[in-house]
């Protein structure tokens, strides 16, 4: 990796327009905004159907930009809703905690965080206790629902998560949390944690089968 | 009420929880060397050490800091700090000087935690702090510089 302060001399000549472009508008909501509840797709008989149908749903969340945001498949986080390169130009680091000197605590805090005086497009700067990029071999950025439902199985890619392991983090995990709470300014995933747990509980409980690669 | 200690001094903020720690820094304590640039920690100008690590308190919260250490560029010290002074004088890094306060300090942090960066490493831990005047050649210079001298 080579990051050149030529680099930053290019960020600074274009700083009025990077933070023009971080000011525009969110992009409309690609979703509805819900989940179907796990009850409405008992009328999907055939077992491996209602499980590639129950992870297609919980897909509204873990494709979503305040996922995959977060788990680049490149060495720099993603930002906004149009998943732009995030400025300032911050890299993984050890741990995905970002690289010495500037570490995601650099800017990010424990919660969001409100902005002064800012334009009302930004309005806070997102925080959580365990603000980190995912690990690269967790990489979503660029891949399809099934890749990334390949990948939650295996655990040489899931954090050596069992499937009730992942269930859990999926369902109770503080970070996966803050998708539903990302701060004043920004768009929510779509229903609650605890629905979406229950769509991947289910998608366990049914075989866990993918949807197409 | 928080409480801080801010430069070696214990000090209390009892205004809006909310106020930026720039601005309780600038305007309640009068130590203007820490900049305000973009306030939404694009630029670096703002950047202090809290509990010892960079941090740009354009977006900190003063109730954030309850309890913490933070020092700003009147308050730094030590051998890195010394050597960096040197070093920028001795290259003349600044132009404008605008955003110098918070190079400094980034670039203190940097040496306090790596003494011998690499290019790449200082590339790393300084790219955060935006220089209009692009004096950016001048200061991994000088990093390179307060490195060598702090080795002896």
């Amino acid at each position: 990796m080579k990051i050149t302060l030529l680099f930053s001399g290019i960020a600074v000549n274009c700083l009025v327009v990077g933070v023009g472009i971080m000011l525009a508008p969110a992009s409309k909501a690609q979703n509805a905004g819900s989940l179907r509840p796990v009850e409405s797709f008992q009328s999907i008989s055939d077992k491996r159907a209602r499980s590639v149908a129950l992870f297609e749903e919980a897909g509204k969340v873990i494709q979503h930009p305040r996922c995959v945001n977060c788990h680049p498949a490149t060495e720099r986080p993603l930002q906004g809703m149009s998943m732009r390169p995030h400025q300032p130009p911050v890299f993984r680091g050890d741990a995905g905690m970002g690289l010495v000197g500037m570490q995601c605590n650099t800017c990010h805090s424990e919660q969001n965080t409100p902005v002064v005086g800012q334009a009302d497009t930004l309005k806070s700067i997102p925080g959580n206790p365990a603000w980190h990029l995912a690990p690269i071999e967790m990489a979503w950025e660029g891949k399809t629902l099934g890749q990334i439902c390949e990948q939650l199985k295996d655990q040489k890619r899931n954090g050596e998560k069992t499937m009730a392991e992942m269930v859990e983090h999926m369902a109770h995990d503080e970070l996966v949390g803050w998708g539903w709470q990302p701060g004043d300014g920004r768009e929510p995933v779509p229903g609650t944690q605890e629905e979406f747990g229950k769509l991947i509980q289910a998608w366990a409980d049914t075989g866990a089968a993918c949807p197409s690669p | 009420m928080v409480t801080f200690t801010l430069n070696g001094k214990t000090r209390t903020f009892d205004g809006d929880p909310e106020t930026p720690l720039l601005w309780v820094i600038r305007d309640f304590e009068k130590l203007t060397g820490t900049k305000y640039g973009c306030g939404v920690a694009q630029c670096g100008a703002c950047t202090v050490h809290l509990d010892g690590m960079p941090r740009r308190s354009c977006i900190t919260p003063i109730a954030m800091i309850d309890g913490s250490d933070v020092i700003t560029i009147e308050g730094i010290a030590g051998k890195e700090a010394e050597a960096v002074q040197t070093a920028w004088a001795g290259l003349d890094v600044p132009q404008c000087g605008y955003c110098q306060s918070g190079q400094i300090m980034s670039a203190v942090a940097l040496l306090q935690m790596v003494p011998k960066p690499t290019d790449d490493e200082i590339d790393g831990a300084m790219t955060g702090n935006l220089c209009r005047c692009a004096t950016y050649h001048r200061i991994r210079a000088a990093i390179h510089n307060a490195a060598n001298a702090m080795e002896g």
